[in-house]
């Protein structure tokens, strides 16, 4: 069973990130971008072997451009992980699993 | 052999590794291709034309395609035939012993994770960066090497593109899409790119060219602001505003793993042997921009993969025991 990966839009964005009970890693992607693709299979992996540790989240800039804006995403893949309700870590460019998880070892 | 032999192994998976890997799984000699770990610049699964958009001169394509996704179909035509795929990065190789030794993870265990018969190296080329100060700091604050996936953050704003080969030109058009202004910054009084690009570029209302000049450094606290410009005949500098600015130089081949292994040629491409694959280690053949510094296309990387494919078949053919 693979864990879910809530799509998050303007309207949820907000209520999900506060709620949440353990970090949440933010994935800015768009259909069109290539690296964006590349690492999707990757995220899905991570929220499946780290369920309960870190929670998995997309925004799709082409629906949400506000949220893009609001966080000065200038390049997509970009990883936003969010503690606490705030920005804690941010990853810019598609990158591999092991590197991914190194830079995520402070939260799982 | 352990389950870690493989009669074949392909190390990268753009055109020129993805048609080798479909050649050599129609040999049946179940290749395995080590595809790279995802990056964003030009380094990846995929290679280059992961970073591209529309490819209009791959033939048998008349309304164009998708990089990613032609890139995509390789791929699944060359699994259809049995090819295995590992998303991983080699980080070293011994070619000197036979099997060849290939690791990845850490370079330092005692035993490679494969060994091969023969070895099909494909690991492309990657973006050249300016290397000139505030480039690292800025990159992926204004400053990026990927303008599909960057483009639409610069809607309306003034951005330039530093190059003047096919890729910059490309790029610049593409990014008219989005930007008020592209400026096309050259070293050069006049582009390398193909009449076909030029001519599109100078119809652009929205490209304007600034000849002869270089960038020297990118201004910018939080994100990209200014560049300073040197003028390559005057030495003149100034300082030019915007918001983004995308690097499109050129690329350099991806040869870190052969340093001191195979022979090199004195711009940093592998050698091969004319009219072949063959590099100076027997069962060891390259192709595509790894050995190729003059066409650098992808239906020629794809062609190269193909010899080096039926190279590879011919030699496993007589030195197999």
């Amino acid at each position: 069973m693979s864990v879910a990966i809530t799509n998050l839009s303007t309207e949820n964005f907000d209520s999900e990130i506060n709620s949440a009970n353990q970090p949440i890693l933010v994935d800015f992607w768009a259909e069109w971008c290539g690296p964006c693709k590349m690492i999707a299979p990757i995220l899905e992996e991570i929220a499946d072997e780290q369920e309960g540790v870190i929670k998995i989240a997309k925004v799709d800039v082409d629906n949400a451009p506000e949220l893009a804006q609001k966080f000065e995403i200038m390049s997509i893949p970009t990883l936003i992980v969010f503690n606490n309700g705030e920005p804690a870590k941010r990853l810019v460019g598609a990158q591999g699993k092991h590197q991914l998880l190194d830079a995520l070892s402070e939260f799982i | 052999m352990s389950d870690s032999h493989q009669t074949v192994v392909i190390i990268g998976s753009g055109p020129a590794g993805l048609t080798a890997a479909i050649y050599t799984a129609r040999a049946e000699l179940n290749p395995l291709v080590i595809e790279g770990e995802p990056s964003s610049t030009g380094d990846q699964p995929g290679g280059q034309l992961m970073l591209t958009t529309e490819v209009e001169n791959f033939p048998g394509f008349p309304e164009g395609i998708l990089g990613p996704q032609l890139m995509a179909d390789m791929k699944a035509q060359a699994e259809k035939f049995g090819a295995t795929f590992l998303t991983r990065k080699v980080t070293k190789v011994d070619l000197t012993t036979k099997p060849f030794e290939i690791w990845i993870g850490n370079p330092d265990e005692n035993s490679p994770a494969h060994t091969a018969d023969a070895v099909i190296i494909s690991t492309g080329a990657q973006s050249v960066m300016l290397e000139v100060e505030g480039e690292k700091r800025l990159l992926g604050h204004g400053l990026s090497t990927c303008a599909t996936c960057d483009g639409f953050f610069f809607k309306d704003k003034k951005i330039a593109v530093v190059g003047g080969g096919d890729s910059a030109i490309e790029e610049a058009t593409f990014l008219t899409k989005f930007a008020s202004e592209v400026t096309v910054i050259h070293r050069r009084d006049e582009l390398r790119a193909s009449k076909i690009m030029q001519k599109r570029a100078h119809e652009n209302p929205k490209i304007n060219f600034l000849w002869d000049s270089e960038v020297t450094e990118i201004l910018g606290s939080n994100s990209v602001e200014a560049v300073k410009i040197r003028n390559t005949k005057t030495l003149e500098e100034t300082e030019l505003d915007l918001e983004g600015i995308f690097i499109a130089i050129g690329h350099k081949p991806n040869t870190s793993l052969f340093i001191d292994k195979l022979s090199i040629d004195n711009l940093g491409y592998i050698k091969t042997e004319p009219q072949s694959t063959k590099t100076n280690i027997e069962g060891v053949f390259a192709c595509g921009d790894i050995q190729d510094h003059k066409y650098r296309q992808a239906i020629t990387a794809a062609g190269s993969g193909c010899m080096a494919a039926i190279d590879a078949e011919d030699w496993l053919e007589n030195h197999q025991s």
